[in-house]
């Protein structure tokens, strides 16, 4: 890429109004590579988080350039593209995990319903608990099962009393699908599970809270198909009542659980739009390379 | 004159290895990729040759040649000689070692140990010459014979690594069998110390005065060898110190690990480990000249009766010296526990304090257990900061204003200056020794127990 041709972006309603029409259209609409503004609607009807000129740094490098998009309420987003485009960089801007990491600098708006999470007046506590997250490795405490999903619960204060909280882990385990597997050995360590159950244990683990989005960083990519199957499954059951953020590696897993897919290429968002249209119809020649296998 | 002749076996070796090297050029045709190995496999495999048996032949002649000499010697002395006692005899040889090297002889030689000494040096000079030639001539013999052996085929990189991977093998095997004899030796020592004092005294007994009499008639010629007034005192002290060094080691492990920024974090650490670097006997006297006086005059200000020599004092300093110990290693633990344990808590709005409190702690515990457990053992084992600051005096006691004394302090001052050694006195330092050996090395197989059983648990 020839950094002299880069167009500066500016604002980012120039791009919003550009898939007009485009469903007709069997041809690519962008074939310029060096064009990267972001192709197709970033805005939806009913937005749970709303994400403005967000850039972010890891010292002097930049990560990600002026990525601007919406996460619908009840979606399943997934988020694609070849390794190191910044994807999961900004599955993790989307519930601060970043602030984690000493030289990463977040700028730009992430708005959660109203509140701007990267105000100052936000608990980064509190907003992690309205944000879940699952990790690409299942990482559950060294702890029982049991400990594991009621680990949340405690520390926010969500229960008063045993017996709720055996209610609530119970709930968050059959939500997860896990619980008719390990209903009877909840004292034994989390980590004595399969690696699939280890994941489902996480995204119990990560439900139990409640929260009102849930972020899953390559959920799958550290399991075998059949784990791989009953976690899709999953993930199609818990958008009833969640809002899911996905990054995935699989364009499979892309087109079998999300409703909107985006595009990231190189530190910049490339195109968002429906998942079938993206895998059907991409307008943009990048996302058609990448999805063709031309590229990544 | 004999290391003489190491040198020269060295240089030897040196132009062994190439002309071994040159050779394998030569047999390669100057192509390198003919060979097998790469020539300085060659040069070394021939330099090997060359030193190896020489020096072990060498060795051996060293070892032989005295007692040989000896022999030779006395079967060629006069019957009136040759037939004293082997006690007598014994002497007879050194004041005859003593002749040859021109030292002070018991008395005035008369001719026939005179003789003797002329034949003795005359062996000498003969053992060293054949010596030297054997020695070279077998040097040169095995060089050759590696030299001619070379060819492309020669597997000279197998050979030489089998002889480094003996070497290897003989190194790690001299700690272990030092560590035995150490054991044996005083396992034996100790087995003759429990045959003059019951053993169930020496472990059960509550007074300790090892003071035995010299003559028969001498006051004070009881001695009591009841050893649990000691390890009580090492027990107390210990306690002291790993009060002290336990909380602060940790807490610092925890701020370095955690909160420290890598800035302070690359400064701290370094700087806590020097603590480790200080010689105890530095701490010893910074605990009876310092912090002894300190505690007594603040016990007198407040109405207490502090003993100028007190454990509180020892164990306080001890658990300073100990902090770096824990903090480190907890450090390193809790360092080890995976990113992704954290990220999990934290991706679920725990704070950084209930991060640690209830994941990292519990992750790192047996790692930390494991770093304390080496902590109390290097405390039980400590000396110099005891001696100094706690004093000799065997007391019974559980208050730490008192002085006591420990296992190590007593084993100290049981064997400084000149001692004999086949009375109980002497032979009960071989006993503590024994004890403490047995209590520490329990605490650091369960400490290697336990710290085995944490690695397990992320893999």
């Amino acid at each position: 890429m020839s950094t002299t041709t880069i167009e500066i972006k500016t604002a980012l309603d120039a791009t919003l109004h550009s898939d007009t029409d485009a469903d007709k259209r069997s041809s690519v609409e962008v074939t310029d590579y060096n064009n990267r503004q972001t192709v197709g609607k970033i805005t939806v009807d009913h937005p749970k988080m709303v994400c403005r000129n967000v850039n972010v740094y890891y010292g002097a490098k930049q990560a990600l350039k002026n990525v601007g998009i919406d996460i619908g309420i009840n979606e399943v987003i997934a988020f694609i593209g070849p390794s190191g485009c910044g994807k999961s960089t900004f599955l993790r801007c989307l519930n601060r995990m970043n602030d984690t990491i000493v030289a990463c600098r977040v700028a730009g708006q992430i708005k959660l319903d109203e509140d701007d999470i990267y105000d100052k007046s936000i608990d980064v506590v509190q907003l992690r608990a309205r944000i879940g997250m699952v990790f690409q490795k299942p990482n559950p405490f060294p702890k029982s099962i049991y400990e594991n999903v009621a680990y949340g619960p405690r520390i926010h204060g969500m229960v008063n009393t045993k017996a709720e909280l055996d209610e609530l882990v119970r709930a968050s385990l059959e939500r997860a699908g896990l619980l008719k597997e390990v209903e009877k050995r909840m004292n034994e360590p989390g980590t004595s599970l399969s690696g699939g159950q280890q994941q489902r244990l996480c995204i119990a683990r990560a439900v139990a809270v409640n929260p009102e989005v849930i972020l899953m960083d390559e959920p799958c990519s550290a399991l075998d198909p059949i784990a791989t199957a009953k976690i899709e499954e999953l993930i199609d059951e818990l958008r009833e009542n969640y809002t899911i953020v996905i990054v995935t590696h699989s364009m499979q897993q892309a087109a079998r659980v999300s409703q909107r897919t985006a595009y990231f290429h190189l530190g910049d968002l490339i195109e968002v739009g429906e998942t079938d249209q993206i895998f059907t119809n991409p307008k943009h020649k990048l996302t058609e390379d990448y999805i063709t296998g031309r590229f990544g | 004159m004999q290391s003489f002749l190491l040198l020269t076996l060295i240089l030897l070796s040196v132009g062994g290895y190439y002309l071994g090297r040159n050779r394998a050029f030569a047999v390669a045709g100057g192509q390198i990729r003919h060979l097998h190995s790469l020539p300085s496999f060659y040069g070394s495999y021939t330099a090997l040759w060359c030193g190896l048996p020489a020096l072990i032949v060498f060795a051996v002649w060293a070892m032989l040649q005295p007692s040989v000499i000896i022999d030779l010697v006395v079967a060629g002395m006069p019957p009136e000689l040759r037939n004293l006692p082997p006690d007598q005899l014994n002497l007879a040889i050194n004041d005859l070692k003593n002749l040859v090297s021109g030292n002070i002889v018991s008395s005035t030689p008369d001719a026939a140990m005179l003789d003797a000494a002329n034949r003795y040096r005359n062996l000498q000079l003969i053992g060293n010459a054949s010596l030297w030639v054997v020695i070279l001539t077998l040097a040169i013999a095995s060089a050759a014979y590696a030299w001619r052996a070379i060819s492309p085929t020669l597997r000279a990189r197998n050979r030489v690594e089998q002889v480094v991977n003996l070497l290897l093998i003989l190194s790690s095997t001299v700690a272990i069998f030092t560590t035995l004899g150490i054991v044996l030796s005083v396992l034996f020592e100790s087995i003759l110390f429990f045959r003059k004092v019951p053993i169930t005294e020496f472990l059960f007994g509550t007074h300790w005065s090892p003071q035995t009499a010299l003559r028969a008639d001498q006051v004070g010629s009881s001695g009591a060898f009841g050893s649990v007034p000691l390890f009580a005192g090492t027990l107390l002290i210990s306690g002291i110190a790993m009060v002290v060094a336990v909380p602060i080691g940790l807490m610092a492990a925890l701020f370095l690990s955690e909160y420290a920024t890598p800035k302070f974090r690359a400064f701290a650490k370094p700087a806590l480990e020097i603590l480790a670097g200080i010689p105890t006997v530095v701490y010893g006297f910074f605990a009876a000249l310092t912090v002894a006086p300190l505690i007594r005059e603040i016990g007198a200000a407040i109405g207490l009766h502090v003993a100028s020599e007190s454990a509180l004092a020892a164990g306080l300093v001890m658990g300073i010296m100990i902090i770096p110990f824990v903090s480190s290693l907890s450090d390193d633990v809790i360092n080890a526990v995976p990113q992704s344990m954290r990220d999990g808590s934290y991706a679920l709005g725990a704070t950084k304090s209930e991060t640690i409190t209830r994941v990292l702690l519990p992750a790192a515990l047996p790692g930390i257990v494991g770093s304390i457990l080496l902590a109390v053992s290097r405390a039980i084992g400590e000396t110099m900061i005891v001696v100094m600051a706690a004093g000799l005096s065997a007391n019974l006691t559980a208050n730490p204003l008192e002085a006591v004394t420990t296992v190590t302090v007593q084993i100290v001052t049981l064997l400084t200056g000149d001692q004999e050694f086949d009375s109980p006195k002497t032979l009960a330092a071989f006993a503590l020794g024994l004890m403490l050996f047995v209590v520490t090395l329990i605490l650091n197989i369960i400490a290697l127990h336990v710290v085995r059983k944490y690695r397990e648990q992320y893999e």
